[in-house]
């Protein structure tokens, strides 16, 4: 039983009772909702960087905390995107029973779209942001070696490069093999979720192209608009008694553009994102479930190669036994993780909706 | 106004028929018939009702009405009818005259017509009005006895013809421009409000599709479920709603489209002045001319370079008597030309004073249903936000519960 948690707790996986103890424990410190919380992260205060090779852009990331595992109290350290992918990589290698958050794309997606916008770079730092949070908020991601120095490092590339020639840990990397193995029976509930992730990215991608949809046509409404208060003022320009309320109308005509615009904008930036990340979501959720049907397969395998072999109890066992903690460890981070992410899930969505709800509000109300 | 016709009685386009009947070229075709209903208003009386009249009338009689009226009447703003083809349409309305929508409106700008004429305190004296409304049969052959096709001045047909006018009242003038104007600004206006409804409509009928999505998506939701079905529901009335808001919008196009036809019955009353004030110009030349040439004869002067004066000059003079004899025939000429000047004269002014009266009339009657149009424009757009608050409150309040 060489598993334990990052944070160095043994965990006795042998046994069901463990798995939902895991559980608990993973749900409580979900019920404690911020109130004695010991991690704080913020990314802010975006900057452009201008050097003979590229030009890019860097994010600040500040951390406080009360953690025994962290030095200081306080850190403000300067990453770029390129970092934040580094981390992403190294969570997913460490914890591969786990499902790490999304980053936003790499690349920009309409060619049309400026790198060094104000609106791409915000957009791009709340996302950066929630990307840390979400980490942040993860009992177990959060005491991640890695995420501790991406956090605390003046110099991570001094720290990037010493990763890369160490040979990977036992603890740390789970080998799996490529299509090798056939899996012979997926739990239903892991079926049912895998289902469940395809509909859902389904949908998503629907509503995505529908949302995108209605802001085209607004916009094009709004073109027509942008003509339509301007006829009414020359009218007023040809009458007398009339020309007020002419006017009026005019300029109630150009309000209505105004708050147009505004909803589309928002809908552009707050909405249509946070789509765009549970698709990710669904995404990298999707590979955790293969690697977790490969990793059966492979116990499986195993497991009936040692049914075959009549010799040879005692080596095969660790290793079967070995496989089977890793697939009930996965089983288990799995289901907490999805919990987890259901409920975040709701709560995003509910915001978003009634942000979405609000916004059209506003804008009748205007 | 205490003689005009619609306090007197109460006149209503009830219905619209489609009717098949064979027509002067005995053609077989489809047309639509009106329903007129008339009813006195007993003015002391309460609880006693009058009996109904009524008679059946086709579109092309109602522009015979109006084209009687026209000529009849040169110094009035007649009122128009409701367009005979469907224009600025928006790509949702058929623009077939036969469609149901297209019937209902026009029997509404129908009736619309004769209240207006009906309200109008020198048109609705008229007969031939009366008779439109009260009988049915032999009123075509009425109209036509009264030979106001002939009166009819031809030149006024040539919407474009331009009169030299050596002296033009600038009032006229600047009330040609401003209907001229008018009539642009406001086709520019429905023109564009036609593709604002199209592009509005689009925006609606999108948001539909969330409702299918929501619908298919709460399918594998356990808690978001219930939420998202009725959040869906919601986008569907959201969608739907759009209808009924751009049919009554219609309302609104119609009666800016009345004042665009009125612009142009404004238009043709001062191109009446117009040429009344050139005939009358070339009366007086003519009279001018005619004087002069008469006081060259008498007294051998010769003023002016005449083919006449010069053949006269080559080949001899005429004799006294033929002298005598056409200046007779010239001062015959200048006096019924000077009565004509006078009459013409006096003509003109009674035109411009009726004229200017109901042209006063009608820019109040104007100034007063535009208020009124734009008011009710602006009440149906809130309306319309207020729809939209209330739908989107109701799928935030979905949301919430997920």
């Amino acid at each position: 039983q060489d598993l334990s948690l990052p944070n160095g707790t043994p965990v006795d996986t042998s046994s069901p009772a463990s798995s939902s103890s895991l559980l608990n424990r993973l749900q409580l410190d979900d019920d404690l909702d911020g109130e004695t919380r010991d991690l704080f992260v913020t990314v802010d205060d975006p900057k452009k960087h201008v050097c003979t090779m590229e030009t890019y852009i860097t994010y600040r990331v500040t951390t406080k905390t009360t953690r025994a595992e962290f030095d200081l109290p306080e850190y403000s350290v300067r990453r770029r995107y390129q970092d934040f992918d580094w981390l992403r990589n190294k969570l997913e290698e460490s914890q591969p029973t786990h499902l790490i958050p999304p980053l936003p794309e790499k690349f920009v997606v309409k060619g049309v779209v400026d790198r060094f916008s104000e609106e791409f770079v915000e957009t791009r730092r709340k996302a950066l942001d929630k990307f840390l949070k979400r980490i942040t908020d993860h009992p177990v991601l959060s005491f991640n070696e890695h995420f501790n120095v991406f956090l605390t490092a003046k110099d991570l590339n001094a720290y990037k490069k010493q990763g890369m020639a160490l040979l990977s840990k036992v603890g740390e990397s789970v080998k799996y093999v490529t299509g090798g193995y056939k899996l012979r029976s997926r739990p239903l509930e892991f079926a049912a979720i895998g289902e469940y992730l395809e509909t859902f990215s389904l949908k998503l991608g629907t509503i995505d192209r529908i949302a995108q949809r209605i802001i085209k046509e607004q916009l094009e409404y709004l073109v027509e608009l942008r003509e339509y208060g301007p006829v009414y003022s020359t009218w007023g320009g040809l009458e007398v008694e009339l020309s007020e309320p002419l006017e009026g109308v005019s300029a109630c005509i150009g309000n209505c553009c105004t708050a147009l615009e505004e909803l589309s904008e928002d809908m552009t930036e707050d909405f249509l994102p946070v789509l765009r990340e549970y698709i990710l979501y669904s995404e990298s959720m999707k590979n955790v479930l293969k690697k977790r049907d490969q990793v059966q397969a492979e116990y499986e395998a195993k497991l009936e190669a040692v049914a075959l072999r009549k010799e040879d109890r005692q080596k095969v066992p660790a290793d079967v036994e070995k496989c089977q903690d890793q697939v009930e460890c996965f089983n288990a981070d799995l289901k907490a993780d999805m919990e987890r992410w259901q409920n975040n899930k709701r709560q995003d969505f509910r915001q978003l909706l009634m942000g979405m709800a609000d916004k059209n509000i506003q804008y009748y109300e205007k | 106004m205490e003689d005009c016709l619609a306090k007197k009685m109460e006149i209503t386009v009830s219905e619209a028929e489609k009717r098949t009947g064979r027509n002067a070229m005995n053609i077989q075709e489809t047309y639509t018939a009106y329903l007129i209903e008339t009813r006195a208003v007993e003015s002391q009386s309460e609880g006693q009702c009058a009996p109904v009249d009524s008679l059946w009338r086709r579109y092309s009689e109602f522009e015979l009405l109006r084209n009687y009226l026209l000529v009849t009447y040169p110094h009035i703003v007649v009122p128009p009818l409701p367009e005979k083809r469907a224009d600025f349409v928006w790509h949702k309305l058929s623009a077939d005259n036969m469609d149901p929508d297209f019937v209902e409106r026009r029997r509404i700008g129908l009736e619309n017509f004769l209240l207006r004429v009906a309200s109008h305190p020198v048109l609705c004296q008229d007969k031939i009005f009366y008779s439109f409304l009260t009988q049915e049969g032999g009123w075509k052959e009425m109209v036509n006895e009264t030979g106001f096709q002939l009166k009819a001045d031809s030149r006024l047909k040539a919407l474009n013809a331009t009169f030299r006018v050596k002296n033009p009242d600038k009032r006229f003038t600047e009330l040609k421009h401003y209907s001229d104007e008018l009539q642009s600004v406001i086709s520019h206006l429905l023109r564009v409000r036609a593709r604002v409804a199209d592009r509005l409509y689009g925006v609606y009928k999108v948001h539909g599709n969330y409702g299918r999505v929501f619908s298919e998506w709460s399918a594998i939701e356990k808690e978001m479920g219930d939420g998202l079905q009725s959040a869906g529901h919601h986008m569907d009335v959201y969608a739907a709603s759009i209808d009924d808001i751009l049919e009554e919008e219609e309302h609104y196009a119609d009666q800016l489209k009345e004042y665009l036809f009125y612009a142009e019955a404004l238009r043709a009353v001062c191109r009446k002045h117009e040429l009344m004030q050139y005939d009358l110009e070339m009366a007086a030349q003519d009279l001018t001319s005619k004087k002069q040439q008469c006081e060259e004869l008498a007294t051998g002067t010769v003023r002016t370079f005449s083919l006449k004066g010069m053949t006269s000059k080559l080949f001899g003079q005429e004799s006294p008597e033929q002298r005598e004899a056409k200046i007779k025939v010239l001062e015959e000429q200048i006096q019924e030309g000077e009565e004509q000047l006078k009459s013409k004269n006096l003509e003109g002014r009674d035109f411009v004073k009726s004229a200017w009266a109901d042209i006063e009339r009608f820019k109040e009657q104007k100034n007063h249903d535009l208020k009124e149009a734009l008011i009710s424009y602006a009440v149906m757009q809130i309306s319309m936000c207020k729809k939209g608050i209330q739908v989107w409150t109701n799928a935030k309040e979905c949301f919430s519960k997920m």
